[in-house]
């Protein structure tokens, strides 16, 4: 075999070595995605979850402000039912609403807002607020890395042949995470 | 951060690889005077390197917590650190670790295991009364980037091997002291017993040269860069700079010193375990420090 012979096998070799990373790549960042979306989801049933004993809790206190509470009901139902990313979205974002309204209400009755139960969901809503908000950036950031590597060359067009599609960033407001401030003069 | 973990791995293995040649000798060296050497003693010299090493791979973690005086802690009894321990895992696409708290009122923090899977992080009770959420959050971010670049694992096998090399060499200095010194004064055995102490007493003296040795390699493979990385990854987790400078603030601010403090584990914590509080540090101790000046962590951070 000549020296032309060499060079073609080590190019078909090269090329067979990069198209297994390449795809291996896309495997990766394709699972990740879907476990960030996974990983969403189990914290925004955890979220549902919150809702009717937080309703109740205030209910206890604030039995008039009944809208507020059928609201914020309402939208979780619907949130349950929602479909694809940007309608799950859009759902969250009235959930997340809702809840604001709520803890609003709460604001109002200095008795409920020393309560013992209260305290308890309110920490349980702050933790899950930050874990949906982690979830989304580490989704947000599988999904950038997959739809860069879908869309640049060379790697397309494996994207094409092995029918890798690109996913859809998720994006919703936080319900209790204000503006925080920080001071940094005198602690 | 890809070399970063390359590069730790490499450093795990070397270190091991010395552990076991040491403890190997110190093992020949026993056996060849219990056993006058043969194949007893090469059975003892290997038996003592494979405890050491394997038991600080599989084991270290927990001699460190044990050592610290850790106690695991449920989400009932700590909701909100198991909220925020839970929330940078997610963020940062690894199992939750499991939740220690340190019954020490200096405010600090630490990360052991041996990889992402096997992990445990450790705050301190005063950590917890004066951090509120955001700080706490930029304080397990800064763990958390310890869990993912494996600087756990070194740092827990560093931890476990100088742990054993201070004690070896206390064990060594203490029968010559108490055994080797007594039985001097009974003439009847011969110098048989009177060679051993001698013989154990150089080997503790020897041990005891090696331990700040031990310090020195400490700084060599943890070194106190990885601080400045870590910082910097975990604000990349929590997206809130001013979260962890706010609390290295607090912590640099805090009257208290660690009791816990000791040269074996002094590299894992969030801040170096000083038994002096204040931050005007003297040059000695910034030359055998394993931290950065926490002063020049906060300026790196408000410039980010």
């Amino acid at each position: 075999m000549g020296v032309a012979g060499w060079i073609v096998i080590a190019v078909v070799v090269l090329l067979v070595l990069w198209t297994i990373y390449a795809f291996n790549r896309l495997v990766k960042y394709r699972n990740r995605a879907d476990e960030g979306w996974a990983q969403i989801d189990v914290q925004l049933r955890r979220r549902y979850d919150l809702i009717p004993n937080l309703v109740q809790t205030v209910e206890g206190y604030a039995a008039h402000e009944r809208q507020t509470f059928e609201e914020v009901t309402a939208a979780r139902s619907r949130a349950e039912n929602a479909q694809g990313v940007a309608g799950q979205a859009d759902a969250e974002n009235a959930v997340s609403s809702g809840l604001r309204q709520l803890l609003a209400v709460a604001e109002n009755y200095p008795d409920l807002k020393a309560n013992a139960n209260f305290l308890a969901l309110q920490e349980e809503l702050t933790g899950t607020e930050s874990k949906i908000a982690y979830a989304r950036q580490y989704y947000n950031d599988q999904v950038r890395l997959l739809n860069t590597a879908i869309q640049s060359f060379p790697s397309s067009v494996l994207a094409k042949m092995f029918h890798f599609t690109q996913r859809e960033f998720f994006d919703i407001e936080d319900a209790v995470r204000a503006p925080v401030q920080v001071n940094f003069e005198g602690q | 951060m890809h070399e970063q973990i390359a590069a730790n791995k490499r450093k795990t293995v070397l270190l091991i690889i010395v552990a076991v040649v040491f403890t190997g000798l110190i093992g020949w060296v026993i056996g060849f005077l219990f056993f006058k050497g043969g194949t007893i003693g090469l059975i003892f010299a290997v038996g003592l390197a494979l405890a050491l090493s394997l038991g600080s791979y599989f084991f270290g973690d927990k001699v460190v917590l044990t050592s610290t005086g850790a106690k695991k802690v449920t989400p009932e009894q700590e909701p909100r650190l198991h909220n925020v321990v839970e929330g940078l895992a997610i963020a940062a696409g690894v199992p939750k670790p499991e939740v220690y708290v340190v019954p020490e009122i200096a405010p600090n923090a630490f990360a052991t295991g041996r990889d992402p899977q096997h992990s445990s992080i450790a705050v301190t009770q005063g950590l917890l009364q004066i951090m509120d959420r955001v700080e706490l959050e930029g304080v397990i971010g800064h763990e958390m980037s310890h869990v993912l670049d494996r600087d756990i694992l070194i740092g827990t096998v560093v931890a476990t091997v100088v742990g054993a090399a201070i004690l070896l060499s206390e064990i060594f200095t203490r029968t010559w002291f108490w055994g080797g010194g007594g039985r001097r004064d009974n003439n009847s055995g011969g110098g048989d017993a009177g060679i051993l102490g001698l013989v154990l007493f150089a080997l503790g003296i020897f041990l005891l040269i090696l331990a700040p040795l031990a310090g020195q390699l400490i700084k060599l493979s943890v070194s106190r860069n990885r601080e400045y990385l870590a910082d910097a990854q975990g604000v990349l987790l929590t997206r809130y700079p001013p979260g962890l400078v706010s609390a290295l603030q607090k912590i640099a601010g805090a009257p208290h010193a660690m009791r816990a403090a000791n040269n074996a584990t002094a590299h894992l914590w969030l801040e170096q375990p000083s038994r002096v509080p204040g931050d005007d540090t003297s040059t000695l101790e910034r030359l055998f420090s394993t931290h950065p000046p926490i002063q020049d962590r906060i300026k790196r951070l408000q410039e980010m």
